[in-house]
């Protein structure tokens, strides 16, 4: 099971299937969710944004409980839907057809 | 009308009379012909980056780098006098590639003590010295000093790990690189360690997609919807024009203007970016270290309070690109054919101290990832449509002065090639 979020950000955890720690992940469940299903999870993130800033804040990055990374990794999901919901109004990249671009390096946190 | 000056000749262009100002072809994007001698006049003579050092933290760490524009791989290694070393990527035994892992044609990174062939075990020490041979007395007369991996000319350049596939260079990376390398020495790449690398394929020319990235020309039109709706068409009637232009020998430059960071109107942004103060410039806010106070002569070369990107297009595939908030991305462009190439973006932040930090950073990744994939699928309706040589002669703008720099300098480095080098040995092709 995975490890669930901080008590502070418990109402998120309808959404806790986009802590997901990698970009290939965080990016293939984009291209294969609902534009209700992202516009879900970022009406019920997006808000609370900043408050997990100032939580996250307060720890060592470099040493985060298991709880908090997960809320770091929910946090990296919303900045990755937010081209979706804010600009494209759709999963892919207009006009990007067939294309794609993978991460071959990303930071380990 | 004329938002920055240019200069006394009334155009970037016409600064570089050599540039000519009529129409170009793309022949040398399109012709497998021309793919082939581009292999040998420019990928097997001129100057390469393969990589960082940080890549090399220490003693027998290694990376493979695959080479298919030069018909090689190559292994760059630290040896045990921290030096940084390259050798093609073969053992002397019987030809094996010498360092793979499960995909002999993917590249790979990792540690090691020495290396050792798969083959038959050969083994090699990390300045390239055969030392061991398997049941050596089987073999006649055989020096293991006669043996050693095939080197390759290896030099770092402020970090960046250059190889040069041509024995008889004479060259160093830093006179290569000439006035405009020299400008932004001192830069503080070495801080800047977090990072993110992405790679994709992509079906152009490998020319053709540094094209799109040499000139800004094409931003507020292809990458409209990226802005909101007023500020697009503002920024579609505003045009785009650089702050500088710079030529020197077959590398080039283009300083810019880059209001965005952060934007003079937050409403102009994505509602994310607002609260993150981040997006596709970089965070808004520059790292605390040193060395961005006062920027190398080169970086900025106009001095401008607007600016906001440098571009160095450094010849023939390289491309560096120093923010003004304090970081930098390098693309490179590895042809596989005439109309293919693999493009490696890679991002290089200072690493951030919370998470605040670390998630302005993922948000430019992100927007960086989302940018580029519209630039490379235009290339591919690019290259199919001039592939089609129904149109053959094209103009370009002053703002597109790079590009016309770049096709000439390839020219110049095949004819140079074929002059030299008798006969021409064209190969079939596979």
């Amino acid at each position: 099971m995975t490890t669930s979020l901080p008590a502070d950000f418990a109402d998120l955890e309808p959404f806790s299937d986009w802590c997901l720690a990698t970009e290939a992940e965080r990016y293939a469940k984009r291209l294969s969710s609902s534009m209700e299903e992202m516009q879900a999870f970022y009406d019920g993130a997006f808000p609370r944004l900043e408050e997990a800033l100032g939580y996250l804040d307060e720890l060592d990055l470099g040493a985060l409980p298991e709880d908090a990374g997960q809320l770091l990794t929910l946090c990296y999901s919303l900045v990755n839907v937010s081209f979706p919901v804010e600009v494209w109004r759709q999963a892919r990249v207009p006009d990007s057809g067939a294309a794609s671009m993978d991460v071959v390096v990303e930071p380990a946190v | 009308m004329a938002h920055f000056p240019k200069p006394a000749e009334g155009s970037w262009t016409e600064h570089y009379p050599e540039l000519g100002t009529s129409t170009v072809d793309y022949e040398d994007s399109i012709s497998p012909e021309f793919y082939e001698l581009e292999r040998k006049a420019i990928f097997n003579r001129t100057w390469l980056n393969v990589g960082r050092v940080e890549e090399l933290p220490r003693t027998g760490s290694y990376f493979t780098k695959e080479l298919h524009c030069a018909g090689t791989s190559v292994v760059i290694v630290r040896d045990k006098d921290g030096n940084v070393r390259g050798f093609h990527n073969i053992c002397r035994h019987r030809g094996n590639k010498l360092v793979w892992n499960d995909f002999p044609r993917e590249e790979t990174s990792g540690t090691c003590r020495q290396f050792t062939c798969k083959y038959h075990g050969w083994r090699y020490d990390l300045d390239g010295s055969l030392n061991f041979v398997q049941q050596e007395s089987e073999f006649f007369d055989l020096d293991k000093a006669d043996f050693g991996l095939a080197p390759v000319q290896t030099e770092v350049w402020q970090g960046f790990i250059f190889v040069n596939l041509d024995p008889d260079n004479t060259t160093s990376v830093q006179d290569y690189l000439g006035e405009l390398g020299a400008g932004i020495e001192g830069y503080p790449f070495g801080e800047m360690t977090q990072v993110y690398k992405y790679r994709a394929n992509v079906g152009s020319n490998w020319k053709l997609f540094i094209d799109a990235f040499a000139e800004f020309y094409h931003a507020p039109v292809l990458h409209a919807r990226q802005a909101t709706g007023e500020e697009s068409r503002k920024l579609q009637s505003y045009g785009y024009e650089a702050l500088h232009y710079g030529i020197d020998g077959p590398h080039g430059m283009v300083s810019s203007w880059g209001g965005m960071s952060p934007p003079k109107d937050p409403s102009i942004v994505k509602p994310i970016e607002r609260v993150l103060r981040s997006g596709l410039f970089g965070p808004w806010d520059r790292p605390d270290i040193e060395g961005l106070d006062k920027l190398p002569e080169g970086v900025n070369p106009a001095r401008s309070p607007t600016w906001g990107i440098d571009s160095f297009v450094l010849f023939p595939n390289f491309m560096l690109l120093i923010w003004a908030p304090g970081w930098y991305l390098t693309y490179h462009y590895w042809p596989t054919s005439y109309h293919t190439h693999i493009f490696e973006g890679t991002l290089y932040f200072v690493p951030p101290k919370n998470a605040t930090e670390r998630l302005r950073q993922e948000l430019a990744a992100v927007t960086f990832k989302e940018f580029a994939l519209q630039d490379g699928n235009t290339l591919e309706a690019t290259q199919s449509m001039i592939e089609s040589r129904v149109v053959t002669q094209f103009p370009l703008g002053d703002q597109e002065i790079l590009l016309r720099h770049l096709h000439k300098t390839a020219r110049r480095y095949v004819a140079d090639y074929k002059q030299t080098a008798t006969p021409v040995d064209v190969p079939t092709g596979r």
